[in-house]
């Protein structure tokens, strides 16, 4: 047995001995650049547990939104995906249901994001190539083939156009017989980022945020199983932010939301609770779910306490996960299995409801069937055998873990001050200050790769002359495109013009007169009026968005 | 007195939002001493074209990440030539299968970037390319 | 390649556009073609009315000359831009991005847009800003239109390349209490509030038109209109179109804009002049084994300068003094 030494002595000693030691040629940061200790101990973690960590379901919900967590429930294992034409992916959709997966989620093609018809002159090209193409019921009818709308649970990810989809999906239901209070899903329908970082925007931001409180409005009352907003980081961080700012900027948004649904008028109790969030799982492992922790610290604080929120289901954050796609090389693809691997188990750890796992083959193109298995299986081998699931937020009490918790929790704060001190989210938006934030750290990150001080394997380090990719590419069908104009051609012919004519009238006229756009929109939807129709009413009345210089 | 600088446009043809790779190269371009002019999302064919054209630039490099670069691409070039502007050096990059990138580089691009390239070989590329053609059109005045 | 010059001169008077551009990167390059082509072309400058804007940094100078432009375009006036961005001052390289706020206009075959780098100049626009007027102007534009660079600090080569000036300020961030100071009132032929819409805007322009009216008034000056408009609207530019035509008009109407369009002139014999001489002593002529000979023998630099400077006045023909006398008053 040796001799206790006092706490003071052993940190006298390791200093020494950390003087003395040789260090590896690295740069000791996380991945957003952020200096790490060699060590944290007690005084780093967290000093008042009891206040701001709880145990799991209990506010401040640090530790994860359920009692149970996975013991409950295992998070929703949803990959997300679309090409071609609806068909093609409905297609896919039974597939991936017959492997095991417990959700859909629906990936759009950039006509169908920017709104308009796959037989539009701009659409030349883009048709199907990275998501589904969906112009009109009739395309959303062929989606959902043979698949009951009532009992599975459906994800969209669609921002500007995101309320004329919703309202196809619903006229959809509606045809087949299924009351829109059984639908259960989420829509993306975050238009703020979208300004920030994704860029598929229709109108400017005050017109899109006057439809996403209709959107709110009237899903509270008809279709109230319905996620209503996905506030989404994902595509902050993929744009080049550090997870700092994807926190931080991520619930500034959702801030921004529940002020708008509280100044149309709508009780913050009645609408919070059906606001979903969507974080990406980056490679640096603890900086990730120290992220995930404090989203949710954050997110039930401000809420209980700025927005008054009585509802506990309100305060909790509740979040998809999608691991990082710019992490995966398109050198040796094979590894980006490994990678995702690692982020989906960050994503777990760090409690998240749904998750999707990115394919090796993404940089190159839209995945492979084989791919996606390998990315479904990677989540499913994590849920059954690598037993992490069987205990609520494992990490929490890390001095580590805690620590960076903490600080991740000080820059959001930093990041709201300075957010308000620039006239709330929308000015900062129009002036380019998101923007150029996350162009700064983007730029950073690539210059840190290129000078060797983060390694990327394949690419800085361990790099293979191999001559380029040799696996599988998946193509999207050169006739899609060619089909798609036919049909929407065939639509144009089929349809009553008059009622067309109309249900565009009363867009035109709700647009400035007021009433419920979503409503609106289905009643469009049910007459066949396009995507494409309807976002140019709206482009025409409420103007365009243009971006702010910020290079 | 020469003060002849490396004029370049980045443009983004085709509705996909994916900025991240094209700014990031154009301020990598700025900080070669290029002057480097951006286009902003979401433009036609016809308007980077027209746009290379005002600006008379001495490359255009285009990035794409939709899919849509076998159709968007080519188009590009063809405006280009509409305008007489086949001297341009032509340059793209984005999420392009090998197949694509052979393709384009036999019909007008002289060099395509795939994912996981460093952006001071972008630079080193241009400046290299530049050298050469100025250094021909001294030669031949 | 002296068969070059022409062609390109007359592709340029012939309305093509390909060749207006590349006459602006010839003067830009100070390629020494460009003089011949200004020559070539020189008979048909002169037309265009020139507009200079500038104002602080997210004063929305972009967006409003965007406007402008657009209003400029419903009149059927054509409309040539230089948009002005600064240069690196370390590497020389420079990301021209305003154009992206006038995208609309990029088809538009009555428009044309050209970005242009500072290059190290510091008044705010570029050292090829005027002959790039020149050349837009022999090209036929009704409207030129340059914005400077506008990163806040003294943009007053403006006036020597403008007609009128017009000044964008917006509300807020104490930008009219700037203007004052730093003497953007002085150079406004127009003053601009953009973003009227924000708070403050009513007491800015009432501060403005103050200022304006202690400065000029009862001196037979002209009284800059302070105009109020909200350029993301488009709300106000009516106004302020007929703001920048009144000023044009006072120019006009008592050979002002002669004498005003003949300092323009100097000024760029002077910028010509103060390049081609540096160039022209510096390089090939011994001045800088001379200067450091000076300085060995233990001049101050200032008495080395002086003493160069002495023996260059001498050089100068004294026909100048009476040229120069003759034409005073």
């Amino acid at each position: 047995m040796s001799t206790p030494v006092a706490s003071t002595d052993r940190q006298a000693l390791w200093k020494q001995e950390m003087d003395k030691a040789r260090l590896r040629d690295a740069n000791f940061t996380t991945i957003s650049g952020t200096p790490l200790a060699p060590v944290y101990g007690p005084a780093d973690g967290e000093q008042d547990p009891d206040e701001n960590l709880g145990l799991p379901g209990q506010y401040p919900y640090t530790r994860g939104v359920h009692p149970s967590m996975y013991r409950g429930r295992l998070w929703t294992m949803r990959q997300f995906a679309g090409f071609g034409a609806a068909h093609e992916t409905n297609q896919r959709f039974q597939f991936l249901l017959k492997a095991g997966q417990t959700g859909l989620s629906v990936a759009f093609d950039f006509p169908t994001l920017m709104g308009y018809d796959s037989d539009d002159e701009i659409s030349a090209g883009e048709v199907g190539q990275v998501g589904v193409s969906i112009s009109s019921l009739r395309d959303m009818e062929a989606l959902f083939e043979g698949i009951p709308m009532d009992q599975v649970s459906t994800s969209m990810t669609i921002n500007g156009p995101a309320p004329i989809m919703l309202a196809f999906y619903i006229a959809c239901a509606e045809k087949k017989g299924i009351d829109p209070k059984a639908l259960r899903g989420t829509i993306q329908n975050d238009i703020l980022k979208e300004y920030q970082a994704q860029h598929a925007w229709l109108v400017p931001p005050e017109p899109a945020l006057r439809m996403i409180t209709d959107v709110m409005a009237y899903c509270t009352e008809h279709v109230p199983q319905w996620n209503t907003i996905s506030i989404s980081g994902y595509h902050i961080r993929e744009a080049g932010s550090t997870a700092a700012q994807e926190l931080a900027f991520t619930l500034a948004n959702g801030m921004e939301y529940i002020r708008r649904g509280v100044a149309v008028g709508l009780d913050v109790d009645d609408f919070a609770p059906r606001l979903s969030f969507f974080f990406d799982s980056h490679l640096d492992f603890f900086e990730e779910i120290a992220k995930f922790r404090a989203a949710r610290r954050i997110w039930a604080r401000k809420m209980r306490e700025e927005f008054g929120a009585k509802d506990p289901r309100s305060w909790m954050l509740r979040f998809h996960t999608q691991t990082a796609g710019v992490s995966l090389t398109a050198q040796q693809p094979e590894n980006n299995i490994v990678r995702t691997a690692f982020e989906a188990l960050a994503a777990v750890l760090g409690g998240t409801q749904s998750l999707h796992t990115n394919s090796m083959d993404e940089t190159l193109s839209l995945p492979t069937e084989k791919a996606v298995k390998i990315a479904l299986r990677t989540q499913q081998i994590l849920a059954e055998e690598t037993e992490v699931a069987h205990v609520a937020d494992p990490l929490g009490g890390s001095y580590f873990v805690e620590a960076q918790t903490n600080r991740l929790e000080a820059e959001a704060e930093k990041y709201f001050q300075e957010i308000e001190a620039r006239g709330g989210v929308v000015p900062s938006i129009m002036n380019g200050f998101f923007q150029l934030e996350i162009h700064k750290s983007a730029v950073k990150y690539q210059r840190a790769i290129e000078k060797g001080e983060k390694r990327v394997v394949g690419v800085n380090c361990y790099v293979e002359d191999d001559g380029g990719p040799t696996i599988d590419i998946h193509r999207i069908r050169s006739e899609t495109e060619v089909e798609a104009r036919e049909a929407m051609a065939r639509l144009r012919s089929e349809r009553d013009p008059q009622a067309v004519e109309r249900e565009l009238t009363a867009i035109r006229t709700a647009c400035h007169a007021g009433g419920n756009l979503l409503e609106r929109f289905i009643a469009a939807a049910h007459a066949e009026c396009t995507l494409g129709e309807i976002a140019q009413v709206l482009r025409e009345e409420f103007g365009q968005f243009q971006e702010p210089k910020i290079l | 007195m020469n003060q002849r600088k490396i004029r370049v446009l980045i443009g983004k043809p085709g509705l996909d939002g994916h900025d991240r790779g094209a700014k990031t190269v154009a301020s990598v371009l700025r900080d070669n001493g290029m002057e480097v002019i951006y286009t902003g999302l979401h433009k036609t064919p016809a308007m980077i074209a027209e746009t290379a054209l005002q600006e008379d630039v001495d490359v255009v490099g285009l990035s794409i990440l939709s899919g849509a670069h076998m159709e968007l691409f080519p188009r590009v070039r063809e405006e280009l030539h509409n305008r007489g502007l086949d001297h341009v050096l032509l340059v793209g990059g984005g999420i392009i299968p090998a197949d694509d990138m052979a393709a384009l580089e036999s019909n007008g691009f002289t060099k395509l970037f795939g994912p996981g390239t460093h952006t001071e070989d972008i630079a080193r590329f241009i400046q290299g390319e530049m050298e050469k053609r100025w250094a021909k059109e001294a030669a031949d005045a | 390649m002296n068969s070059q010059q022409p062609s390109l001169a007359q592709g340029l008077l012939a309305g093509q556009r390909g060749a207006l551009a590349r006459a602006i990167t010839w003067a830009e390059n100070a390629d020494r073609r460009f003089p011949q082509l200004l020559e070539d072309v020189y008979a048909a400058v002169g037309r265009s009315h020139r507009l200079g804007v500038t104002g602080p940094p997210g004063a929305g100078k972009s967006t409003l000359v965007n406007q402008l432009a657009r209003h400029l375009r419903e009149l059927e006036r054509t409309v040539g831009i230089l948009a002005v961005d600064p240069s690196s001052p370390f590497t020389g390289g420079a990301l021209l991005g305003d154009r992206i706020r006038m995208e609309e206009r990029t088809l538009d075959p009555g428009v044309f847009i050209r970005s242009m780098a500072s290059r190290g100049s510091r008044g705010g626009l570029a050292r090829a800003t005027v002959d790039a007027f020149d050349v837009m102007d022999a090209f036929g534009f009704d409207q030129l239109i340059v914005e400077t660079v506008g990163v806040g600090q003294a943009e007053y080569d403006v006036v020597g390349a403008a007609d009128t000036v017009l000044v964008v300020l917006c509300p807020g961030a104490g930008d009219g209490v700037q203007a004052m100071k730093s003497g953007l009132l002085e150079v406004a032929d127009v003053l601009c509030i953009n973003k009227a819409d924000l708070p403050g805007a009513d007491r800015m322009v009432a501060d403005l038109e103050e200022a304006v009216h202690i400065r000029t008034a009862g001196k037979g000056l002209w009284m800059p209109p302070v105009v109020s408009v909200s350029a993301g609207t488009d709300q106000g530019l009516d106004g302020l179109l007929e703001a920048i035509q009144s000023h044009r008009a006072w120019l006009e109407a008592e050979g002002r804009l002669q004498l005003s369009r003949q300092e323009q002139r100097l000024d760029q014999v002077q910028r010509v002049l103060r390049e081609g001489f540096d160039h022209a002593i510096w390089e090939g002529r011994g001045l800088e084994g001379y200067a450091r000979a000076m300085i060995k023998a233990s001049r101050t630099p200032h008495g080395a300068a002086e003493r160069i400077l002495e023996q260059l006045k001498a050089a100068l023909p004294s026909e100048w003094a009476q040229v120069q006398e003759e034409t005073q008053p």
